[in-house]
């Protein structure tokens, strides 16, 4: 037990000297993942020099015409792709991982992602139209309408059975099973054409980001991340657990269904323009809590910054790793990831 | 209007059971510490769940002027301090962060410095100023009680819930724990209800007693005229003797289970 040592300051500025390291800790990540977009946009098959680059991105007119296009038009569209999509599904996977009080949640392990390249196949396959909608807001409508309908099928039967984790993960794991079947269906019946997108989608690629999909998922995190901010003492509180968190007054089922709609409509995003790219939404909060534990006003923002920085690394490493090739991101992400992840949970294992 | 608590025509349970039907409690008058008292499973945590609003329930339930049946979510939790039998959660918060998300999470009314402030109190109140900033799964069990207690105490309720807030303490945390609730409760004039198993604690530093058994209410009072060897083989099935100490205190042993084909 505590033996009552009491400190010279009062509770609140001894705390406040923590939460500035805190902050150091976040415009850290902020100024490193900064810089690995930098990078990003300097980098690729394309061998422009550094200084044609410096002299493209202040005055896009200066240059020869196929410079400024590989730059203007492809790598920043797909540098800030990377950017937005890492920190799309970092704050997703945070959030999830909290409300469903289970640090194995991601919307990869509980089949979210899956439910939206379902929703998205479908699209893609039969070449669906929308109330006349384009391509690109049919696919991402439809990725997210079937992302809360998974999300919400977990939530429902998790209710009936009582939502322990072993459930949760138990329901989530077999809807993947159940899902997956259901792409490699509509990958039989596709044509060869819709095909070579369907593959290339669960490969998970950026390369063919433009301004305008860029824009939708920037649109998406905009109207989310305050949303998730302004519940962002509720689950803090919320970490203490349901029982205590409804003795506060938190209405736990509310905030928990609030919560997963917006994972739902944050990793749609992110999925219907990138494909799949695992790992990020798991390994993000990860990330986060070890450097700055959960007080979710710094863990939330905190998980996005994490997932935008791995994100972004990993559109460098796939550009980087073979010479003149463009490795899917999905791939890089998975095979770089999974070591990385393990290292984090033995490192987590030792210190407790 | 009545000061302090009261509750009449009061019944809870669940969809296949009933726990309590009708059940009338004498009024609790304010500053007062209430020991429920009962077997397992007679539904001390039920009551206290029920009565904090996270339980289905019919009847009347009045604090002081306020008629609490009528109000639920974060306006009933303003006036109720329920602290749930389940440790919090060991998770990477420090002690400081949890007490401070239970109140900035309900009470946007409140400042930031009053919010520090009560927080300030609590953690001398219940002397783990060390704590505060050590994260919740470095904590033991008792240490997380303690922290669980601060939760409830520094939102600043008129009625406390306690649900066996003694139960990861050793011997001296215990006391402590309840002279932290003693002093906070008359400072406030508040009503404590806490389920407890050591029946010498409620004896000894409690000013009324509600004895469950299987019955429902056998009895409610003066610890010392409450706690008898005939209401304890009612409610527990075992023969017990109320012994005095050198103090002169009343003091419970208990011998055997008692020989119930005997009743």
């Amino acid at each position: 037990m505590p033996a009552s040592t009491p400190l010279a300051a009062p509770l609140a500025s001894t705390y406040r000297r923590f939460i500035v390291t805190r902050l150091l800790i976040v415009a850290g990540l902020a100024i490193a993942l900064a810089i690995s977009l930098l990078a990003d946009i300097a980098s690729g098959p394309a061998h422009i020099p550094l200084s044609n680059l410096v002299a493209l991105v202040i005055d896009a007119q200066a240059q020869e015409p196929v410079q400024q296009a590989i730059v203007w038009e492809i790598r920043i569209p797909v540098a800030l792709m990377a950017v937005l999509v890492g920190a799309t599904l970092g704050l997703a996977g945070a959030e999830m991982q909290t409300v469903l009080n289970n640090p194995l949640a991601s919307p990869f392990t509980l089949g979210v992602g899956a439910a939206a390249t379902l929703g998205a196949s479908l699209v893609i396959v039969f070449n669906l139209t929308l109330f006349g909608l384009n391509a690109h807001y049919a696919t991402a409508l439809m990725a997210f309408v079937f992302a809360a309908a998974s999300i919400l099928t977990i939530n429902a039967l998790s209710r009936l059975y009582g939502a322990s984790r072993e459930i949760i993960v138990l329901f989530g794991i077999a809807l993947v099973f159940v899902l997956n079947a259901l792409v490699a269906l509509l990958q039989l019946i596709a044509s060869p054409d819709a095909l070579q997108q369907l593959v290339f989608w669960t490969m998970g690629s950026l390369s063919r980001a433009s301004w305008e999909t860029v824009a939708i998922v920037a649109a998406v995190l905009a109207v989310c991340l305050p949303f998730s901010l302004r519940s962002a003492w509720a689950m803090t509180a919320l970490r203490s657990g349901d029982e205590h968190a409804r003795s506060f007054g938190i209405p736990v089922e509310r905030l928990r269904l609030i919560s997963l709609l917006r994972v739902s409509l944050l990793a749609a995003a992110a999925v219907a323009f990138v494909g799949t790219i695992g790992f990020i939404g798991l390994v993000g909060p990860h990330m986060a809590r070890l450097a700055l534990g959960e007080e979710h006003r710094f863990y939330l923002p905190g998980s996005a910054l994490a997932g935008a920085l791995v994100l972004s690394l990993a559109s460098i490493a796939s550009k980087t790793l073979v010479d003149g090739l463009v490795l899917p991101v999905g791939l890089v992400t998975s095979l770089v990831g999974i070591p990385f992840f393990m290292a984090l949970i033995m490192l987590q294992g030792r210190t407790r | 209007m009545s000061a302090g608590f009261t509750l009449n025509h009061f019944s809870t349970g669940y969809r296949k059971r009933r726990i309590f039907e009708q059940l009338s409690l004498p009024t609790l008058p304010p500053g007062s510490l209430v020991a429920v008292l009962g077997p397992n499973a007679v539904g001390k945590s039920t009551l206290l769940k029920a009565i904090a609003g996270l339980q289905p329930f019919s009847g009347r339930m009045q604090l002081n002027d306020i008629d609490l049946a009528t109000l639920s979510g974060a306006a009933r939790m303003r006036h109720v301090g329920y602290l749930p039998q389940t440790l919090p959660q060991a998770t990477t918060l420090v002690a400081y962060e949890a007490v401070l998300s239970a109140c900035r999470a309900v009470r946007p009314d409140l400042s930031r410095t009053e919010i520090d402030a009560l927080i300030e109190r609590v953690f001398d109140a219940l002397a783990i100023r060390s704590l505060a900033l050590r994260p919740l799964s470095e904590l033991s069990g008792g240490q997380r009680q303690m922290v669980g207690l601060a939760q409830a105490i520094a939102r600043q309720p008129a009625l406390f819930l306690l649900d066996e807030p003694t139960s990861a303490l050793d011997l001296r945390w215990q006391l402590a724990l309840i002279d932290t609730v003693r002093a906070v409760i008359a400072e406030r004039q508040a009503v404590c209800l806490m389920a407890i198993h050591d029946i010498n604690l409620a004896l000894r530093f409690c000013d009324q007693v509600l004895l469950f058994g299987n019955g429902g209410l056998l009895a409610a009072g003066d610890p010392q005229d409450v706690i008898t060897p005939d209401v304890l083989r009612a409610a527990y099935g075992v023969e017990a003797r109320v012994e005095h100490c050198s103090l002169g205190r009343p003091v419970v042993l208990s011998d055997r289970v008692s020989d119930l084909s005997a009743n």
